[in-house]
């Protein structure tokens, strides 16, 4: 079944076609991978997904309803989180208020006048926000000033906040992007144990092949804003057309 | 007609003053990426100048005139000011008179140096600090120059005069074929309002004639880039800061026989100027020139009995009021470019 | 104790004890000495402190957690001062109907002003509730003159006559709490000293102590986390499926309904109000009370406050004469260069001083007093540490 469908997408800035007839589905508890050059519109088919642009012509459907036209918040709160290029975190806050947060919005919603309790009286909230801290092994970073952790930290942090709100499609935007090589593997270790331990659904935009191809179950290649293939990695691997657009190109 | 003409001239010489000003904040702000809460206080300083230099010029000391004498019978004594000693007193009485527009070249250098030091001394400090402390210290800086003038000249506005030769009002209404004495308009507002557009067209020829200027408008645009090019972007910076000093203190030079200098009319015209920024779009700078004339056009529109009459108070909010339904309806106002300022 | 713990209840109690103590706390000279002059310990001044420090607070839960600088806030104080007169005049000279209007005249008021001004940020926000505080000045001051009494604003007169307080023929109207009238002041003196207990102050008192514990409340909660998520990062949150609008407006309507109360109280402990209240420069003077004490923090606006206004009355004070007085062990010609120094920033250079102020405390010390002390007591410990360090090596070479 396919838990995204994005059908007959256009979107045009000015003069340039961003996006041309854009076709995809992605399947439910997979990992589907987008790939292209840079400008084949990767980011602004990640933004349509998630309410940031509104796409010209098209629809875009997650599990049977559609997104467009909703806030980025009500998008997340259907079920689609997203985790940045640079991770985005609250870095004001400490490790735990920033999973907190996330835990707020998925039992209260998207607003909710709570201003007298105090934070620390939420004990199961707590606990829940101490096992998925312990799952990304992070948790004695829990009370640490979180903009001045790593890079990697951060990365990790985000990943947990989307995370905990369980949801059923996690869009990567480029995870391991400036990573070094350990620290690559590292992430897709630790995808995959995420993959492993529960029933989700990650849609990664990528640029390094060695994480596409350990990871993905499907790819769709963009090239100038329109998908060339869709198909598994091992024939992705070897069609002449991807060759010719992006990794011959690579090579 | 002719009461539509009134208005318009009526609003020019307020909406020159608005343009200068904002034109100066938007010059800081595009360039230099600082909001200016002490632009305010630049302009009247600029006021302030034509004060003291008119005083400078009017510097005198006492004489025995023996051909007078004073009401018990002694020779009278009167001052005689030092002008009239080293250019005689024909010329002299001139050189008094004419004081404020004489008053441009004393306040140029003088404006120069104070934004100079400004820039240097302050602003340099806050260019990498949030907008929010930049307008808090620029704020306390406005309070503190501010409260110098005043503990130097007082409380009180202090007249200073045009040069007689302007003293009068201009007949538009005759001129235009109207009857006559329907459209007077001061001589000396006529004057503020072209020595506005010179300072303008200066500004404008400036940035777009010269090689610096050019620098300028590339560092408007994209301050990164320039910076890579390995030119001294913050040297040129700061003369613009220092420019934008000189501008603001310049109409506020002229700006004093119109409305006699006191040391809050700084602070009365910065909310106002930062309102027209915002309205022609931060970082545009015929943006703001376009906005501080139209603000001022519709403030004097707004003034008009039959309007005041059919909507009481509105002209003492016109302004506001434009600024709120632009900042909703244009975020980036009439004529601002995409990606300044955008949180 | 009450729902907080640790260091928020020793901030809370420091505060109360503070706020109970400060008769006695701000008159420690004695009357007839010549250090008397820097006694705070009046009614009227004590209820500047703690209004203002309301005010304080509530402008804290706005621009100290969301970090949206608001230079418009003194338009709901002036909005609730109206409301608070108008109670007065019409209905009670209790305070209690005039404060409680005056918290939901301010509270709706901020509520339009909110809605339209949070749909931008940054600077243009600033610059939206700058104009819309400007408009309500601009207004208050002529056309709503039936309402506002215009340039001489509203006092409580002769003629008024509430609904509910019978005053006698003649007699003007004063403020009182069932009867307990705001200017009742009851004088302890203990030897030469002097200290004033004034009902009204400790009105004003008690409801500071309430702000500041609702304040607490509100920092500590779900809702204060999530404004501070609005300043540090409002893409996450926004991806994090939180709407931050209603957030900030939540909390821009709490802070203009603290602006309210505050301009309630001032409205009920000297039953009079202009327009001035609410002229822009108001507004930035509350900015500077909190950046002054520290954004953000706890404590910090309740200290901005009282220093500013410690010092204004303290330095307004200071005239000629007294700088002489100060200056007199210097010789002659000294003492004249101190004090032609000095003159320009006391008495009616306190705007001066106030500026300097204020831009040093933002080059130098964006954190404010909070920060300062901690700066303080970071030098103060690692000094101890290294003493310790010290002694701790010379120990075993002995």
């Amino acid at each position: 079944m396919a838990i995204l469908e994005v059908k007959d997408v256009n979107k045009r800035f000015g003069g340039l076609q961003a996006l041309g007839n854009v076709n995809l589905s992605v399947q439910d508890n997979t990992v589907h991978a987008i790939i292209g050059p840079n400008g084949a519109g990767k980011s602004t088919l990640l933004n349509c997904l998630v309410g940031k642009l509104i796409p010209d012509t098209g629809s875009v459907m997650f599990d049977g309803q559609s997104v467009l036209g909703r806030k980025p918040y009500e998008i997340c709160q259907m079920g689609i989180s997203r985790v940045f290029q640079t991770p985005e975190i609250f870095g004001d806050l400490t490790v735990m208020e920033n999973m907190m947060i996330p835990l707020f919005a998925k039992r209260d919603g998207a607003f909710r006048m709570h201003a007298i309790e105090a934070v620390s009286s939420e004990k199961g909230l707590r606990e829940e926000a101490e096992k998925m801290l312990d799952e990304v092994n992070m948790l004695d970073k829990r009370n640490m000033h979180s903009a001045s952790m790593s890079r990697g930290d951060k990365r990790r942090l985000e990943m947990a906040m989307c995370l905990i709100q369980k949801p059923r499609l996690l869009l990567l935007d480029e995870p391991t992007a400036g990573m070094a090589r350990a620290d690559t593997n590292n992430t897709i270790d630790l995808l995959k144990e995420i993959k492993a331990k529960r029933d989700i659904t990650i849609a990664i935009i990528e640029h390094d092949m060695h994480v596409v191809f350990s990871l993905a179950d499907r790819i769709t290649v963009l090239a100038q804003g329109t998908p060339l293939v869709e198909d598994t990695p091992e024939n992705i691997k070897g069609h002449p057309k991807v060759k010719e657009a992006y990794l011959g190109e690579a090579a | 007609m002719d009461q539509i003409i009134v208005q318009i001239l009526n609003g020019l010489d307020k909406g020159s003053a608005y343009a200068l000003i904002a034109l100066g904040l938007t010059l800081i702000f595009g360039t230099l990426g600082v909001v200016n809460f002490a632009h305010g206080a630049l302009f009247m300083l600029g006021a302030f100048c034509a004060v003291v230099f008119s005083r400078l010029l009017s510097l005198s000391h006492e004489v025995v005139d023996e051909t007078r004498t004073d009401f018990l019978g002694n020779p009278m004594t009167v001052d005689v000011p030092y002008m009239h000693d080293i250019f005689g007193p024909e010329v002299g009485a001139s050189i008094i008179d004419w004081a404020v527009p004489l008053s441009i070249l004393f306040s140029i250098p003088v404006m120069i140096a104070i934004g100079f030091a400004m820039e240097r001394g302050l602003i340099k400090h806050f260019y990498k600090r949030p907008h929010a402390d930049q307008i808090l210290v620029t704020f306390g800086l406005a309070i503190v120059l501010q409260e110098i003038i005043k503990a130097f000249f007082g409380a009180n506005p202090i007249q200073t005069p045009a040069p007689t030769a302007f003293t009068g009002s201009f007949d538009f209404g005759a001129w235009l074929g109207f009857d006559p004495l329907t459209i007077m308009y001061p001589y000396w507002r006529l004057v503020y309002f072209f020595f506005a557009v010179v300072v303008i067209g200066g500004v404008f020829a400036f940035l777009q004639f010269t090689t610096f200027g050019m620098v300028v408008r590339a560092g408007m645009a994209d301050r990164e880039t320039v910076g890579l090019l390995g030119i001294n972007i913050d040297k040129r910076f700061t003369i613009m800061f220092a420019v934008a000093a000189c501008v603001a203190g310049l109409a506020g030079v002229m700006y004093a026989p119109i409305v006699a200098p006191n040391y809050h009319m700084g602070m009365d015209f910065l909310v106002l100027s930062f309102v027209v920024v915002v309205v022609g779009g931060m970082g545009s700078l015929t943006g703001a020139v376009f906005a501080g004339f139209l603000l001022g056009i519709l403030e004097s529109f707004a003034s008009m009995p039959a309007i005041v009459d059919l909507l009481p108070g509105i002209n003492q909010i016109v302004i506001y009021l434009v600024a709120i339904i632009i900042l909703l309806t244009r975020p980036r106002g009439l004529m601002g470019r995409k990606g300044v300022m955008e949180e | 104790m009450l729902g907080i713990k640790g260091k928020d209840l020793t901030v809370f109690l420091l505060v109360a004890a503070l706020a109970l103590l400060a008769p006695f706390l701000l008159n420690p000279f004695p009357v007839d000495s010549a250090m008397a002059q820097f006694n705070a310990g009046y009614p009227d001044l004590m209820q500047r402190f703690v209004i203002f420090g309301i005010f304080a607070i509530g402008f804290n839960i706005l621009f100290g957690l969301t970090g949206y600088l608001s230079f418009g806030h003194a338009a709901f104080l002036g909005v609730g001062s109206y409301a608070a007169i108008w109670m007065m005049k019409l209905l009670s000279l209790n305070i209690i109907p005039g404060i409680v209007m005056a918290i939901v005249f301010a509270g709706l008021f901020s509520v339009v002003v909110g809605y339209i001004s949070l749909r931008r940020s940054g600077i243009y926000f600033s610059i939206l509730t700058l104009a819309f505080a400007q408009m309500s000045y601009a207004l208050a001051y002529s056309v709503l003159t039936p309402l506002t009494g215009g340039e001489t604003g509203l006092q409580i007169k002769q003629t008024d006559t509430p609904l509910l307080s019978n005053i006698p023929e003649g007699e003007i109207g004063r403020a009182n709490l069932f009867g307990l009238e705001m200017s009742d002041s009851s004088i302890l003196r203990f030897a030469n000293w002097e200290f004033t207990m004034n009902v009204g102050y400790y009105v004003c008192a008690a409801v500071m102590i309430v702000a500041f514990y609702l304040a607490i409340r509100i920092f500590r909660s779900p809702f204060g986390m999530m404004l501070r998520a609005v300043k540090s990062n409002q893409q996450r949150m926004n991806y994090t499926g939180l709407n931050s609008r209603p957030y900030t407006l939540a909390a821009f309507v709490i802070s203009g309904m603290y602006a309210g109360l505050a301009g309630g109280l001032m409205v009920a402990m000297d039953t009079q109000v202009g327009p001035e209240r609410m002229f822009w420069t108001a507004s930035g003077e509350v900015v500077l009370m909190t950046i002054l004490g520290g954004a953000g923090t706890l404590i910090g606006p309740v200290l901005g406050a009282g220093f500013i206004k410690y010092m204004e009355n303290i330095v307004s004070k200071i005239n000629s004469t007294v700088l002489h007085e100060w200056f007199a062990f210097l010789p002659d010609g000294m003492e004249d260069f101190m004090v032609t120094i000095f003159y320009p920033f006391v008495g009616k250079g306190w705007s001066l001083t106030l500026g300097l102020m204020f831009m040093a405390v933002v080059i130098f010390l964006p954190g404010g007093l909070v920060e300062g002390g901690q700066r303080l007591k970071r030098l103060f410990r690692r000094k101890k540490a290294e003493d310790d360090q010290s002694s701790a090596a010379k120990t075993p070479a002995e």
